[in-house]
Order: C-alpha cells, then structure tokens, then sequence
C-alpha cells in the first residue's frame, strides 16, 4: 500500500486498483472545525480533479478534488454524525472516499509524502 | 463610506483590461431599439425646485392609485390591510435598513426579527425550515428550480401552465444561461388546471415540477396527486404561492408533499408600493438545507448559555464561495421581510385564517353578482380570493374603458399573454377584505354597461 499526494491537499492510498482519499492534516488545520462533509454516492464515475466532495468548516466550504479518475466504491457515512473526525484523524478514520482507479498511471503525477511535506514548508 | 471618484485615467486602464473600447461597449445587451441618444423631449435641462414639484404634482393626479377606486387587480400582488402599526414599527430607526449588517452578530434584534420571518414563513408554507428572504416571488421561484437542479443533478424542468407568466419570463431568462430545458405551456381558459398535462410530462429526466397555488387564473391545483406523480420519478415538486393570505384557508403546500414552497410575500405586511420592492418567500424539506439559497438564521446559545442568533451556513453564500455558491443573492429582503412579520404578529394565526376567510367570502359574493352579468361568465369552479372570468369581448379594451370611468375591474389576460387569441377576453377579478358591496356593484354596473 503506498500513500499520495496532491497540491489540493488530498492524499490517496492505493492498494491494487482500490484507493482512498481523504484531505491532509495541514488541509484540515486550515479549515478549522470541520461541520459538514458532503460525500460522492458509491457508483459515481468521477474524472482526475473532478470536484466530488465538499467540506464545510466554520470558516468555509471548500471542494474536494479527486486525485484520480474511477468509480467510487463506497462513502464514509461515519462522518454524517461525526464530521470532526476530518480533525481528529485527517488521514485514518476521517477519510472520505473509496474508489476502484480506472487509470493507475495518473499516480505518476502525484507527490510522495516527503514531497508533499517539502511542498506544505514552501506554503 | 467613502466614495473613492474615478479618473479619466482609471476608466480607460479599467476598460483595457477587460478589452471594453468605451463605457457604451458594456451596454451592447440593450437591443438598438431600446436605446435612447439624447435628451428627452419636453423635460427641460433646468426648472426650479418648486416648477419640478408642481409638475410632478400634476403628472401624479393622471394615476388612477388603488386607494382612490374600487379595485380588483390581483394576479401576484394583492391589496390587503396593512394596520398602520406596521408602517411605524418599521420606520424605527433600530430597523430601517434595507441590509442585514455585515458583522451580523453585532444586530441581535435584527436576527431574531429574521429568526421569527423565518418562523412564520415555515409554519405558514408547511415546511421544515425557511430562509430569511429572496427579492421577491419570482426570483425565489427560480432559486427553487436551481436547487432542484442541484439536488436531483437533472436538468430538466416542468412548468405548469397556471404559473405566472412573469415568474416563467424569470425562468426562461435563466435557463437560457444554465441550459436548463423548461417544459412550459400557455393556460387554457377552463375550469381545471393542468394537473393531467403536468403528471404526464414527469419523466425519469424531471428535476422539479413547478405548479402555483391557487394559480394565476385562480384555480386551486391537486398538489398531493402531482406530489405523488413527481416523487414516483425522483422529481421534487416546488410549489409557488403568490397570494400567502391562500394560505389562512388552504392546506400548506408542503402538508401536501411539496418539498419547495417558493411564493411572493408583499400581500402580508408590504403593500402594492408601485410593484416593489417585494419580498420572496423560501421554504423546504430540512434536507436540502445546504442546498438552499440566501442567509438563513439560527438559534443558538452564547458563552453564558442566554439566548442568541446567528447567520449560519454563510459558508454555502457567495461572499465565501464564490462562483460555487448556492446562489448569487447574498442578501435578504430586510425590511419587507420585517414589515410581514409585523404584520403575521399581529394577525396571529387565528387572524390570518379570519382575513382569509372574509376575502373569499367577498370573493364568492363578488362570483355570484358577476355570473348574472350579461356577458360574463365564471371560469372557475373553485377559487380562493380570486377568479377568472370570460367576457363577450376583448377584456383589455374593456378595462380600459371601465379604468377610465375611476374603476380597476381587474388583469386582462391579454396583458399577460399579448397575442394569444384564445385568452383576450379573459379577466383575472381578485377581491380581497378591502373591497365593500358597494365596489361589487359599482363593478356590476361598469360591466353591465360596457358589455350590452
């Protein structure tokens, strides 16, 4: 299982063709507390930089862009109920969604965690 | 505020950036015809404070006013007792202003005037909640069909044929631009609305079905049935009210299955006031609250657990998000708002439904009396405060013979429809509490006379 970033702040696990995107930590700190999620339904067909997902905090509501293309599998309804766990847990139990990747080469174009942590120092 | 003046200078570096030659280039929406070059003809370039004063003096006393005649126009706004303890209330000045506050916080009363509106308006429509106002009727009517686009991610929009032809001139105008397809027709003088064309147009494709309640000729549509009709297809159904008196007698549209309840709320509390400002009304289903559009305000505790109101779900306006908000409105009716919840409070509801009750009871005198009329007949079978009728002749050369006279007897239909041959003879009568026995008769009368 290998773990990726992008510029938008989303990361994306991958383990075969499945994957699971959630924002950063340093996403979630920008925002503040996190008061809504709105999440994709399982079977949509999403496109590399779609917006997908939303994620309302106190202070905005911003998009959340899927890193790669695919069809999402399964969302995470814990966060309906308990939408801080974006806060507590950014890259565990705050994760957003689940997808099958119709096109694994688009992970080339991704940071890898040191690049992503080098990438938030220059913000 | 400060007003910061424009330099020649500005202006030119403002239009090269946006590649505009001259101001002119920024109008090029106008049509040609539209446009006027020069001055008017007979108003002069000077005239004194008092020359002005007189002669708009004498150019007001042409107006045939509302107040001055007996009147039964209808057709989206309504003339209704306002208690004069409305006008006052709003004129202090802790809430003349137009705007809700920037830091809105700071303007608690303010907040908890829009908290009870939003009250009323919910308790009023049968719905969950309400916003805290749209600019009026027919701008809410199209925020309704946005967020059913929104919700349902169709495209595809039916409209009943009862709606007022404004609110779908509104539609159409903005479908234009999003590429929504409106499925819309012109009314038929009849009995029934278009329950059976709308339930049959509903397909798998439908955002929304949207049906006025009553309807512009008066007539009271089944909503539950198109309810049903439209849920069956994973379509909502937006109601619109333009006359929310209806409501003191009527079911609420949303006990109905409506999961919108757009409408026009002047009748309460804001009066005819030349055509504006109005106020729009905004209601739904709790859940598509952060689908819906313009301010809502909430209730909530503060640090020491006292009672307190905020703005929430600003996240969702277009202050903060922009291009992606819900919607470009990003205020609220103010104070029309305030002036219908004066005017709600005062009534109570017990009141609401004794107003509502005396406006139909005037209505159906004023049916009754207008069926012996040579030359006139009811089109409706059931109607609230307002009905349409069929005259043996062309109904806006009619009132413009019998406006002359010093009576308003009602819309033409052929205002509405300019063209449309099979509407030209008919009047939409609207009568509320304001309207005496004797304005029935003195209307009797005109129509006897202008029609035999």
């Amino acid at each position: 299982m290998s773990i990726y970033f992008t510029k938008d702040h989303e990361w994306i696990s991958v383990d075969g063709d499945g994957g699971t995107v959630g924002i950063t930590d340093y996403a979630q700190e920008q925002l503040g507390d996190i008061t809504f999620v709105e999440v994709p339904a399982a079977g949509t067909a999403v496109k590399k930089k779609d917006a997908v997902s939303v994620v309302d905090s106190v202070k905005a509501a911003s998009d959340v862009y899927t890193p790669v293309s695919g069809e999402v599998t399964e969302a995470n309804d814990a966060l309906e109920d308990e939408p801080e766990l974006v806060n507590t847990d950014p890259q565990g139990k705050g994760w957003l969604f689940k997808l099958t990747l119709s096109d694994p080469s688009e992970l080339d174009g991704l940071m890898d965690e040191a690049a992503y942590k080098s990438f938030v120092e220059t913000l | 505020m400060r007003t910061l003046p424009l330099t020649e200078a500005d202006r030119t570096a403002m239009l090269g950036t946006i590649g505009a030659p001259d101001i002119d280039a920024l109008f090029k929406d106008v049509p040609e015809a539209a446009r006027f070059d020069g001055l008017i003809e007979g108003l002069p370039l000077h005239a004194s404070e008092m020359a002005v004063s007189r002669h708009m003096k004498r150019l007001a006393a042409k107006n045939l006013s509302a107040s001055d005649a007996p009147f039964f126009l209808g057709a989206g706004a309504y003339r209704h007792h306002v208690p004069a303890s409305v006008d006052h209330l709003i004129q202090r000045g802790e809430f003349l202003t137009a705007y809700t506050p920037y830091q809105p916080e700071i303007a608690q009363g303010t907040l908890q005037v829009l908290f009870e509106f939003q009250t009323q308006v919910a308790r009023l429509t049968g719905c969950d909640i309400a916003n805290a106002s749209m600019y009026d009727g027919s701008t809410a009517c199209w925020e309704a069909i946005a967020m059913a686009t929104r919700v349902t991610k169709r495209d595809h929009v039916v409209l009943s044929a009862g709606l007022h032809p404004h609110y779908v001139s509104v539609a159409r105008t903005m479908a234009n631009y999003t590429g929504d397809t409106l499925d819309l027709a012109e009314p038929e003088l009849v009995a029934h609305a278009d329950d059976d064309r709308l339930i049959a147009a509903i397909t798998d494709e439908t955002a929304c079905v949207v049906v006025q309640y009553p309807d512009i000729l008066g007539r009271i549509p089944d909503l539950a049935r198109i309810a049903d009709a439209a849920h069956d297809k994973g379509a909502l159904l937006i109601a619109v009210v333009t006359e929310p008196v209806a409501l003191g007698l009527l079911e609420s549209p949303g006990a109905l299955g409506a999961d919108v309840v757009v409408g026009e709320g002047q009748a309460l509390g804001v009066g005819l006031n030349f055509g504006g400002p109005y106020l729009g009304l905004f209601a739904c289903n709790e859940k598509f609250v952060r689908q819906m559009p313009g301010r809502i305000c909430g209730e909530t505790v503060d640090a020491d657990g006292k009672r307190g109101f905020v703005l929430t779900l600003s996240t969702r306006e277009q202050h903060i998000r922009r291009e992606k908000a819900t919607s470009n409105i990003c205020t609220n009716s103010g104070l029309c708002a305030l002036a219908f919840s004066i005017h709600m409070t005062l009534l109570g509801g017990k009141g609401l439904a004794e107003m509502a009750r005396v406006s139909h009871l005037r209505a159906r005198q004023a049916a009754e009396r207008l069926a012996k009329v040579p030359g006139v007949e009811i089109v409706n079978e059931v109607f609230f405060n307002e009905f349409t009728v069929r005259l043996s002749e062309d109904a806006r050369e009619v009132v413009h013979r019998i406006s002359g006279k010093g009576l308003l007897p009602g819309v033409a239909l052929g205002r509405l429809y300019p063209g449309v041959s099979a509407l030209e003879n008919g009047l939409i009568v609207a009568v509320t509490e304001m309207v005496s026995e004797a304005d029935i008769d003195a209307l009797c009368d005109a129509l006897t006379e202008e029609l035999t």
